[in-house]
């Protein structure tokens, strides 16, 4: 397995202001390659969401460095920390975060808006991904309309459809019944079967067995890192 | 992300909640209606003062006795009792038509006036409000015509005839709507007997005072039976060459009765009134009544104005998640200001255009007599002031999504 970093976090803390100060990172070092499936697991308080804050570009560490995909994301003014999360980064939420009164298909293709495509590539690039999904039939429904796997499955064509080097997926299945987070978990392992970098976050064990690897954070450190066999016998190599 | 996509976003901000943007629109509608029909009935108001001073003649100089010198004003039944030797007289009146003192004079006409005079016709009585005693060459200067039987003529001057021409407002009064019916019958001014010769064509009243009350008979007549012989004169008027020609007119009258009274500029017994300078002092006070009125509605329009900002605030707040998801799919700090600020425009522009059709429907109806006239200057101006509404009220609601943090907008329940 060829051993890109796409994410490379060196030493990276992150405290909130109070009294006292809120430590919650306490020195992160983590390195994820191209391919891979991570899942960070840890109790509530553990740091994990910072953590997935700062890697999705949505908050700035205190110190350390943070490179994505070679960039460092430090030296980046507001603007270019919103070309960053257009165009590197996908994100899946726990509660969908779609916008309600704006149909599938419009959902999945607003950030290509934001990423100037034109009109008629946008719809095109939409249906692609709500394909590869498996929703192309539910393209004109509104999100209100959808079941919540649906609807997490709309916000990971969303996530995908810029065709970014990280899809971050906070929490994926924490608002689903076990049936559609089954379902969630089958799209994660084939996009990672076809190669997409995944980072999921989860304080679910099982959920986050199903990755190829699981990082264990306590109280702003990680304090176990570890590559596993897929339960369902699916190799790592992949990068078609 | 460019001002379309912008532009399509915030259509679709504005659907999501129709009823508040109808009612938000309706602040903005409300000020730009008002804008228009005050600007309107404002113009309508001078252009009215315009038309009826037109109507007496823009060329016409009016000559009377000054009030500030030679004791009160009199009533022109009175005027008879006065000993001064300075009082315009008939004399004057003959002087000013002299083609080489007064080249720009054109005709005069003198006039004596009588107040509280009542018309009576069998049954009916009628106030008249205007009295007038005059020479033929009246009819030319004041545009005055018929609309049915004969002006009177220098020959009923010279015989002093009874004979009377009414005016539209006094024949309705007297024989009802078929004023035509009045030519020829014999009617009683004070008791007196007049044959009516003509009734004027009508003129059209306008607000205050109504031009078509009135009596006009030959000066003579009104001589022999209301004023006495005594030769004085309520006033001349006198008709110009042309418009062109006002000021010049009014020197040569000036001048022929400055020698007459042995007077100068500093102890005139008479004044000259230019209806030109009338237009002036009236259009004047009618800016000023205009300026009021669009200030007055000006207030409006800004208060409509808050009204959008204060919605824009509810928007964004509400909105607040959404930020936070557009914000983390990669929308810049300009996009999501675009998108709010074109938000606002829509909502302001949509009820600029609503106030402007409102506005011209409100126009077409006239207020206190007076029609409303529509200004085009008013319409763009409206436009673009509601555009610049749309955009000044937006900005901080706008300023204030933008500067929302992802992590901060998408915690917000």
């Amino acid at each position: 397995m060829t051993y890109t970093p796409v994410l490379d976090v060196d030493d990276v803390t992150k405290s909130y202001p109070g009294e006292p100060p809120v430590r919650a990172l306490r020195g992160v070092t983590l390195a994820i390659g191209q391919g891979e499936l991570v899942g960070i697991v840890g109790p509530s308080g553990s740091g994990k969401t910072t953590l997935m804050n700062i890697i999705g570009c949505l908050d700035a560490p205190t110190a350390g460095s943070y490179l994505l995909d070679g960039i460092n994301t430090r030296e980046l003014d507001e603007y270019q920390q919103a070309q960053i999360r257009n165009r590197k980064i996908g994100f899946v939420f726990q509660n969908f975060n779609l916008i309600s009164r704006t149909k599938a298909v419009d959902n999945v293709a607003m950030p290509l808006a934001y990423a100037k495509v034109g009109r008629h590539e946008r719809r095109d690039r939409a249906l692609a991904m709500l394909d590869t999904v498996g929703l192309s039939s539910r393209a004109g429904h509104r999100p209100s309309q959808l079941s919540g796997g649906q609807q997490q499955r709309v916000a990971i064509a969303r996530a995908l459809v810029t065709n970014p080097v990280l899809l971050l997926a906070d929490e994926p299945t924490g608002a689903l019944d076990s049936r559609s987070s089954a379902e969630i978990l089958d799209l994660f392992e084939s996009l990672h079967a076809s190669g997409r970098t995944i980072v999921m976050i989860t304080h679910e064990m099982d959920v986050a067995e199903r990755a190829g690897r699981v990082v264990r954070m306590q109280d702003g450190r990680i304090i176990s890192d570890e590559r596993q066999q897929p339960v369902h016998g699916r190799t790592l190599a992949v990068a078609p | 992300m460019n001002l379309l996509e912008s532009a399509r976003f915030a259509l679709t901000g504005v659907a999501a909640n129709k009823m508040r943007s109808i009612l938000t629109t309706l602040g903005i509608l409300i000020g730009i209606a008002a804008v228009i029909i005050l600007l309107a009935v404002g113009a309508g108001t001078s252009n009215n003062i315009k038309a009826q001073i037109g109507k007496l003649g823009t060329n016409v100089l009016t000559v009377s006795r000054s009030t500030s010198v030679g004791g009160r004003a009199t009533g022109g039944q009175s005027g008879a009792s006065r000993t001064r030797s300075t009082n315009l007289t008939v004399d004057d009146e003959q002087a000013l038509t002299d083609p080489v003192l007064a080249p720009d004079v054109a005709r005069t006409a003198p006039i004596v006036q009588a107040q509280g005079v009542t018309a009576t016709y069998t049954s009916a009585t009628h106030s008249v409000a205007s009295f007038l005693g005059t020479t033929p060459s009246y009819f030319d200067i004041s545009n005055s015509t018929v609309a049915a039987g004969a002006l009177f003529t220098d020959a009923d001057q010279q015989s002093a005839s009874p004979v009377a021409v009414i005016g539209n407002t006094v024949a309705t009064d007297l024989f009802g709507a078929a004023t035509g019916s009045a030519v020829g019958q014999s009617i009683q001014l004070n008791g007196q007997n007049f044959t009516v010769a003509g009734v004027l064509a009508v003129k059209g009243s306008s607000g205050l005072n109504d031009p078509d009350d009135i009596v006009v008979v030959p000066l003579s007549a009104a001589q022999n039976k209301f004023t006495g012989y005594a030769p004085t004169l309520a006033s001349i008027t006198v008709q110009a060459v042309s418009a062109d020609v006002m000021n010049q007119a009014q020197n040569e009258v000036q001048m022929i009765l400055d020698a007459r009274h042995h007077v100068d500029s500093t102890n005139r017994d008479y004044q000259v009134r230019n209806q030109a300078q009338i237009l002036t002092t009236a259009t004047n006070t009618t800016q000023t009544l205009t300026i009021l009125l669009g200030a007055v509605a000006a207030i409006s329009l800004l208060v409509g104005g808050i009204g959008v900002m204060n919605i824009m605030l509810v928007t964004v707040t509400e909105r607040t998640r959404e930020i936070g998801i557009r914000k983390a799919i990669g929308a810049s700090r300009g996009s999501i200001v675009a998108q709010f600020l074109i938000e606002s425009l829509i909502i302001s522009v949509i009820g600029g255009v609503a106030g402007i059709v409102i506005g011209f429907a409100g126009s077409a109806f006239p207020v206190l007599g007076v029609q409303p006239e529509v200004q085009s200057w008013t319409v763009w101006l409206s436009l673009a002031v509601s555009a610049i509404i749309g955009l000044v009220f937006g900005v901080y609601p706008a300023n204030k999504a933008a500067k929302l943090r992802p992590i901060d907008a998408l915690r917000y329940e």
